[in-house]
């Protein structure tokens, strides 16, 4: 780890890394470890619940189920033909953006992959206005003209899901370059796959940044799956927050399945970001239930080894830790997992209802300075 | 009104832009201490420090994403390639990034940033670093691309790209940074975007040509003169969007058009307004579109070949009497 690292860097993550079998994936459930992972999991975050009010903590569990149930609403239309293109899903991988993005100011900006609809739901995008936008209808957060995969809102500070694997690492850096630059003290959280780790615009921008001291938090969704390719097939040294010393760069590894466990790591990483302008890597162990996108197959990895997860599931391990402690019990939980399945509802139906944009549309927003000329006339 | 060179007005444009908006700040290879690699940037950091004239790594992809996300959020960033040949690096930001940010945004996000740096032909480099790139910018719909030939049009448009709320790529040609011209000094000088410009007026033939191909075009004008041959000589300086109605007006006049550019044929800015010119003066012309490209091979280093590859004002001379049947 770095010698800027403000806080010890949390190497939970070395006994993680063999517990969440990542090198050694398993063909049976041992059920009894993983019961005892599990136990181990909850001691962890039983200690870290005090860290914020009973309310506080219901509204992540609120926001985590709101992505759940958003997404398996998501598939369902999808299979029923109502979205079109392309639908990364993040079931498995909620508690990383509410976790993290309950660390930062609203004025903070948030960026992302494709795999983006979680981290938009938490930085408070609207449920209609993400499902109308898959929907392709012109409520949708960006007026049916992104989809899926580039959800934008200018004035939530969210700043696109993009396309193309580690395309928003420059951006990102980019935009902490900017806050830098006209003193404000807003920070970017950038939101990437581990597959992206391997692209060129991840080191550049990691060297960048470093360099150039910017409040940037980069924040690895290790999935464990580029696609179809299992992490081991794709990178020589899988420790990637430890590719941070190549910039001399803070990291942490975090335990991507305890929200509150990544709402700490953020949360140090934003004080050093805030008040030094530093960025920092974290690297979030997690894993997506669903496949790559709506036409995966899944074919590449094991039942058992998605059990496994799913035993881990973060929604789960969050539920359980509320009870204990008796922050919520279940009829409080149920109610609240109501109103949220109401909240996806009433996004469907607005969805529905909504009007496909005009077909004047299709040449608005190409240029924030049209300039006519006979070219733009004769293309059409 | 001062005498500068290309080099000495895009400075200027620079200079002056920095001054007029705090948001404005330069960004690049080369681009602070060193001077910039052509000397365009000359002075810039010991006049206005390393926050607005800013050294970057060798890292293309890097900084053009980097000022990509920096306007994003209001900053207006002019990015320097040291030669356009590296932006090749950078195309993903360039073309998935800025030119399609405010369409996939809905409208949200504009990007105001300027790509800028020398293209074209440049002095036995070879194959990697002499090449024109401007057909693969000007394919994409977001982007503005843009071709100065004349010190007063460099400042001008330089200083209206950087105005501009959209992504502009401002290709300067390696070989004409010490051009000589007039170039007026109130820093209110502008030149539109979007508006090509009569170099010369003529009535026999029309001959359309941007960037170096301009003052090759001229000289080959008045030689065309002393043969009787009266050419009209369009620059269209903004490639896309593409001022075709001057280009359109000047052949309905001369009914005979050569068009000529560095690019390789195949594919080119050339071709499009070939095509333009067919859709909208087919029956005013008296001979078909004549182009004169650059060879359609990689640039050679034998200074032989590479004279054979890049057209030049016999070839222009020879096309022209061609379209007016002289020969």
């Amino acid at each position: 780890m770095s010698k800027q690292t403000a806080a010890p860097p949390s190497r939970a993550g070395a006994e993680e890394q063999s517990s969440t079998g990542v090198i050694d994936p398993p063909n049976e459930v041992d059920k009894k470890k993983l019961a005892q992972e599990r136990d181990q999991a909850k001691e962890r975050q039983k200690d870290r619940l005090g860290g914020l009010e009973p309310n506080q903590l219901i509204d992540l569990y609120r926001q985590m189920i709101l992505i759940r149930r958003f997404e398996e609403k998501a598939a369902e239309v999808y299979v029923a033909g109502k979205i079109g293109g392309f639908c990364h899903l993040y079931i498995g991988q909620e508690a990383v953006g509410v976790g993290s993005i309950s660390a930062i100011r609203k004025d903070d900006y948030v960026i992302g992959s494709y795999r983006e609809h979680g981290q938009a739901l938490a930085k408070g995008l609207s449920a209609r206005s993400i499902m109308a936008e898959l929907y392709g209808k012109v409520t949708g957060c960006s007026k049916g003209k992104g989809g899926s995969m580039h959800m934008f809102d200018k004035e939530l500070g969210f700043l696109g899901g993009h396309g193309i694997v580690g395309g928003q690492i420059p951006l990102a850096t980019g935009t902490a370059f900017a806050s830098k630059y006209l003193g404000t003290d807003q920070v970017t959280l950038c939101y990437f796959g581990e597959a992206a780790v391997n692209q060129g615009a991840f080191h550049e921008s990691l060297n960048m940044a470093q360099l150039w001291k910017l409040p940037c938090i980069y924040i690895c969704e290790n999935n464990q799956y580029g696609m179809g390719t299992s992490v081991e097939r794709a990178m020589s040294l899988r420790d990637i927050a430890a590719k941070s010393c190549a910039y001399e760069m803070a990291s942490e590894f975090v335990d991507g399945m305890d929200v509150l466990a990544i709402r700490e790591a953020t949360l140090r990483a934003v004080e050093r970001a805030r008040k030094d302008h530093l960025p920092t890597l974290l690297e979030i162990r997690t894993y997506r239930f669903m496949g790559h996108s709506m036409s995966d197959p899944g074919n590449y990895r094991t039942r058992a080894e998605i059990e496994k997860y799913q035993e881990r599931d973060p929604i789960k391990l969050f539920t359980a830790s509320l009870i204990e402690a008796k922050i919520a019990d279940e009829a409080t939980l149920d109610k609240l997992d109501k109103e949220v399945r109401e909240e996806v509802e009433d996004a469907v139906r607005v969805a529905e209802e909504s009007p496909l944009p005009p077909a004047e549309d299709l040449y608005t927003d190409i240029y924030a300075n049209p300039i006519e000329t006979g070219q733009s006339r004769t293309i059409r | 009104m001062p005498t500068l060179t290309i080099r000495e007005a895009l400075n200027q444009a620079i200079r002056e832009e920095i001054i007029r908006d705090e948001r404005v700040f330069i960004m690049g290879e080369e681009v602070a201490a060193y001077d910039g690699a052509y000397k365009v940037t000359r002075g810039l950091l010991h006049d206005f420090g390393d926050k607005r004239v800013i050294d970057t790594p060798i890292t293309e992809l890097g900084f053009a994403g980097l000022g990509v996300g920096a306007a994003m959020v209001g900053l207006r960033p002019i990015v320097e390639f040291m030669t356009f040949n590296f932006s090749i690096l950078a195309t993903d930001q360039i073309i998935n990034s800025a030119a399609k940010m405010l369409y996939m945004s809905g409208g949200q996000f504009n990007v105001p940033i300027v790509f800028r740096g020398p293209g074209g032909s440049a002095f036995q480099v070879s194959s990697q670093h002499s090449q024109a790139l401007e057909s693969w910018y000007a394919y994409f719909p977001g982007l503005k691309v843009v071709m100065p030939s004349t010190p007063a049009d460099a400042k001008g448009l330089l200083k209206s790209a950087i105005r501009d709320d959209d992504p502009v790529v401002f290709i300067e040609q390696e070989r004409m940074y010490g051009n000589k011209g007039e170039v007026p000094d109130d820093p209110d000088f502008t030149i539109p975007l979007g508006v090509a410009d009569v170099k010369r007026e003529g009535t026999d033939c029309t001959i359309v040509a941007r960037s170096l191909m301009v003052p090759v075009a001229l000289k080959a004008a008045e030689q065309l003169q002393e043969q009787g041959v009266s050419c009209e000589v369009i620059d269209p300086r903004t490639i896309r969007p593409l001022d075709i109605d001057t280009i359109i007006e000047s052949v309905k006049k001369t009914n005979r058009v050569v068009l000529a550019e560095e690019s390789h044929p195949i594919c080119s800015v050339n071709a499009e307004i070939s095509h333009e010119i067919m859709q909208f003066a087919f029956d005013y012309l008296d001979a078909p579109v004549k182009r004169v490209s650059g060879a359609d091979v990689p640039m050679p280093y034998a200074k032989n070949l590479e004279q054979a590859a890049v057209p030049d004002v016999e070839k222009i001379i020879a096309a022209v009497r061609e379209v007016a049947y002289l020969d």
